[in-house]
C-alpha cells in the first residue's frame, strides 16, 4: 500500500509545499502540547514555592490563593534553623564521599580490567557486572545488621561505604570501554619513555578519561543525594539526617504547620534542581550507557 | 567470548586492550604486575564483595531462619518463611501492586512519552527551556516529590480546589485515603515524576535517527505518520527497550514514593514488595522473614531482567550485562 506511494515519482517542489503546509497547522498544536506539559510539570512545584510565602491560617482558609501579602517568615525560619543546614551538609558530605570513593575505586579497578592481561580478568569483570542484578533493596536488611556490628549505624560512613559498593558495578561498566579505547601506542610510548604503568595511568589515562569520570561521578552523586532507603534504616538520629529523611521528618513533626512544611520542602528541592539541571546531559547519557553496557 | 588479542593488533584506537605491553613485560616483572593488579583492583573488589555480595548471600541464609536480628541465629525453619510470605494475601497483593505499576508504566508512560518526543523532535523555539523544565520532576528525590504531592492531594487541599475552580469539583476524591483509587494516585505521581525523563531519553534517541532517512521518506511521498511509523519508531527501538528495562526494574523495587506518600496503606492498598519487606524485616524485627521477602523480590527482578535481556534487549546489546570482557 505504502510502496505504491513510495514509488510514485515526485516532483521536487511538491514535498516542500507539503512540508510547509504541515508545519502551518502542526506547529501551534505542538506549542500547545509543550505548554501543557510544562504546566503540568511546573504548577505543582510552583504552588509549593509560592504557598511557602503564605501562613498556615491562610492556607487552611483557601488552599489555592495568591500570597497577599507575601510572608517571608516561613522561609526565613527554615533558613535560620540549624536543622536545615545540618541536613544540607549531611547530604553534601554523603554525596561527595560516595562520589569520590566510587570514582577512585572504580577507575582503578576498571583500569586493571581494561588494560591488564591476566587469568581471571573476565571473571573479575563478570563479577562486577553481575552486581547490576543485586539492588540495594535485596541486601539492605543484612547490610543493616553488618553496619550495626561494625558500629557504623548512625554515621554517615555507614551510608557512604555501602553506596560506594552498590555504585561500583555501573561505574566499572561505564569506565571499562572508556579506558580500553585509549590507544595502545600511547601506552607503548609512555613505556619507552620510561614511565611506569602507574605513571601511564596517572598522567595519560586519567586526563583522557575525564568525560567518563564526570558521568559516573554525576550518577553516583545523584543516587546518593536522592537516596532514602539506606539512610532511613541506618541513620537513626535526626542530627545525622540527610535531606530526604529530613524533609520527611519535618513534615511529620510540623504536620499542623503546612506553610512551614511547604517552605522546607521548597528549599530542599533547590540544590537538586540547580545541580542536576546543569548535569542533565551526563545523567541521561550515563543511564542509557550503563544499560547498553 | 573471551578473545585474547594477539600482539600487534592495536594499530587503531579500537576497543582492544593494549596487547604488546603486557606481553613484553611478562617474565621480566610478572610479580610486579600481580602486585599492581592487586593494589588497583583489590580495594574495589573488597568493598564490593563485603558490602554487596556478602549481604546478598546473607539475605539468602537468613531467609531460612526465624530470627529477630539479635543473639545467635539458630532457629532453622527451612522454607517456612517463604511459605508464609507466599500465603499472605497482603504480600501477594503487594506483588500485584508492583506488577500493576510495571504494566501501567509500560502502556501509559511509554506511549505518552514517545508521542510527545516525536511531536517535539523538531526545531522549536524554547526547546532547551522545555528540556530543562520537564527534567525537574526527575531530579527531585522520590521523597520530596512524594511529600509535595501528599500536600497537594490532602482532602479539600490545593488539588481539589483546583478541580473545583475549573468546574470539575465533582471529580473530587479522597485521593490517598480511598483504597480503590490510591494505587492509581501513586501511579499518577510516579508518572508525573518519570515521564519527563522518558521524553528526554527519547528525544536524545531521536537525535541519532539520521535526518536523511526521514527526508528520503518525505521525498518519496510518505506522510508524517508513515515516516514516524516506518522509519523513526523502528530506529528509536533500542532507546525504547532500554527505557522499558529501567522502568520495569524501577517499578519492581518501588519503595520511596509509597513509603512517604501512603506508607503502604490504607489497609495495604499500596503495599509493595519492598515496603512489605521493610515493614516486617525492619520495623517488626523479623529479619528472617524480611530476608525471605527480599529473596523473592530479587528472584522476580532477576527473572524479569534475564527474560528481558534474552528476548528483548538481545539485539541491542553487543556485550550483554553479564558476559565476559570479550
Amino acid at each position: 500500500m505504502s510502496s505504491a506511494v513510495l514509488t510514485t515519482p515526485s516532483v521536487s517542489p511538491a514535498p516542500l509545499a507539503r512540508q510547509r503546509r504541515r508545519i502551518d497547522w502542526g506547529t501551534p498544536l505542538i506549542y500547545v502540547v509543550a505548554l501543557a506539559i510544562v504546566g503540568i510539570t511546573v504548577v505543582p512545584v510552583a504552588y509549593i514555592w509560592v504557598s511557602g510565602f503564605r501562613t498556615t491560617a491562610q492556607l487552611n482558609d483557601n488552599p489555592s490563593a495568591w500570597p497577599s501579602p507575601w510572608i517571608l517568615t516561613n522561609y526565613a525560619s527554615v533558613l535560620s534553623s540549624p536543622t536545615f543546614w545540618t541536613e544540607v551538609a549531611n547530604s553534601t558530605i554523603t554525596a561527595i564521599g560516595t562520589t569520590v570513593g566510587v570514582v577512585f575505586l572504580g577507575v582503578l579497578a576498571a583500569f586493571v580490567i581494561a588494560r591488564y592481561e591476566f587469568r581471571g580478568r573476565d571473571a573479575l569483570y563478570s563479577l562486577f557486572t553481575a552486581g547490576l542484578l543485586f539492588p540495594l533493596t535485596v541486601a539492605v536488611l543484612p547490610l543493616y545488621l553488618m553496619l550495626r556490628d561494625l558500629n557504623l549505624l548512625g554515621t554517615l560512613a555507614g551510608v557512604i561505604i555501602p553506596q560506594i559498593a552498590f555504585a561500583l558495578p555501573v561505574t566499572i561498566i561505564i569506565l571499562v570501554p572508556f579506558l580500553r579505547a585509549i590507544p595502545g601506542e600511547l601506552e607503548d610510548a609512555a613505556s619507552i619513555d620510561g614511565t611506569s604503568r602507574f605513571g601511564f595511568f596517572w598522567r595519560i589515562v586519567l586526563p583522557l578519561s575525564g568525560p567518563g569520570l564526570v558521568t559516573v561521578g554525576v550518577l553516583a552523586f545523584v543516587g546518593s543525594w536522592n537516596a532514602f532507603l539506606l539512610p532511613l534504616l541506618t541513620l537513626g538520629d535526626p542530627n545525622n539526617y540527610t535531606l530526604p529523611l529530613g524533609v520527611q521528618f519535618f513534615s511529620t513533626q510540623y504536620s499542623q504547620d503546612t506553610a512551614m512544611v511547604l517552605a522546607f520542602t521548597s528549599l530542599a528541592m533547590l540544590p537538586a534542581i540547580i545541580f542536576f539541571t546543569i548535569a542533565q546531559r551526563q545523567i541521561v547519557g550515563g543511564l542509557t550507557g550503563a544499560v547498553k553496557g | 567470548m573471551t578473545s585474547t588479542i594477539t600482539a600487534g593488533s592495536a594499530v587503531s584506537a579500537g576497543p582492544a586492550p593494549s596487547p604488546s605491553f603486557p606481553a613484553r613485560r611478562r617474565g621480566s616483572s610478572l610479580g610486579r604486575k600481580r602486585i599492581e593488579i592487586a593494589l588497583f583492583a583489590g580495594p574495589a573488589l573488597l568493598v564490593y564483595v563485603a558490602f554487596v555480595l556478602v549481604p546478598v548471600v546473607l539475605a539468602a541464609v537468613y531467609s531460612f531462619y526465624k530470627w529477630n536480628g539479635y543473639g545467635p541465629i539458630q532457629d532453622f525453619i527451612g522454607l517456612e518463611n517463604y511459605r508464609r510470605a507466599l500465603s499472605d494475601p497482603v504480600f501477594l497483593s503487594a506483588i500485584g501492586h508492583n506488577l500493576f505499576v510495571v504494566v501501567l508504566s509500560l502502556v501509559v508512560q511509554g506511549p505518552i512519552a514517545i508521542g510527545i518526543a516525536l511531536l517535539l523532535n523538531r526545531k522549536l523555539r524554547g526547546r532547551t527551556f522545555f528540556r530543562v523544565i520537564i527534567f525537574i520532576p526527575y531530579v527531585l528525590s522520590e521523597v520530596i516529590a512524594g511529600l509535595s504531592w501528599k500536600l497537594l492531594l490532602q482532602p479539600d487541599g490545593p488539588f481539589d480546589s483546583f478541580l473545583r475552580s475549573i468546574g470539575l469539583g465533582s471529580l473530587k476524591h479522597l485521593w490517598l485515603a480511598d483504597s480503590n483509587i490510591v494505587l492509581w494516585t501513586v501511579f499518577a505521581i510516579l508518572t508525573w515524576k518519570y515521564v519527563g525523563f522518558a521524553i528526554i531519553l527519547f528525544l536524545a534517541g531521536l537525535q541519532s535517527v539520521p535526518a536523511e532517512l526521514e527526508e528520503a521518506g518525505r521525498i518519496d511521498g510518505a506522510s508524517w505518520w508513515q515516516i514516524q511509523r516506518y522509519i523513526t519508531l523502528p530506529l528509536l527501538g533500542p532507546t525504547i527497550r532500554i527505557w522499558a528495562f529501567l522502568s520495569i526494574i524501577g517499578s519492581l523495587q518501588l519503595f520511596d514514593m509509597v513509603w512517604v506518600v501512603t506508607g503502604g496503606g490504607p489497609a495495604g492498598a499500596t503495599t509493595t514488595m519492598a515496603s512489605y519487606m521493610v515493614q516486617y524485616g525492619f520495623q517488626r524485627n523479623q529479619l528472617g522473614f524480611g530476608s525471605a521477602v527480599a529473596v523473592i523480590l530479587f528472584i522476580i527482578s532477576l527473572v524479569f531482567a534475564l527474560l528481558y535481556q534474552r528476548f528483548v534487549l538481545r539485539r541491542d546489546l553487543q556485550g550483554s550485562l553479564t558476559r565476559g570482557v570479550g
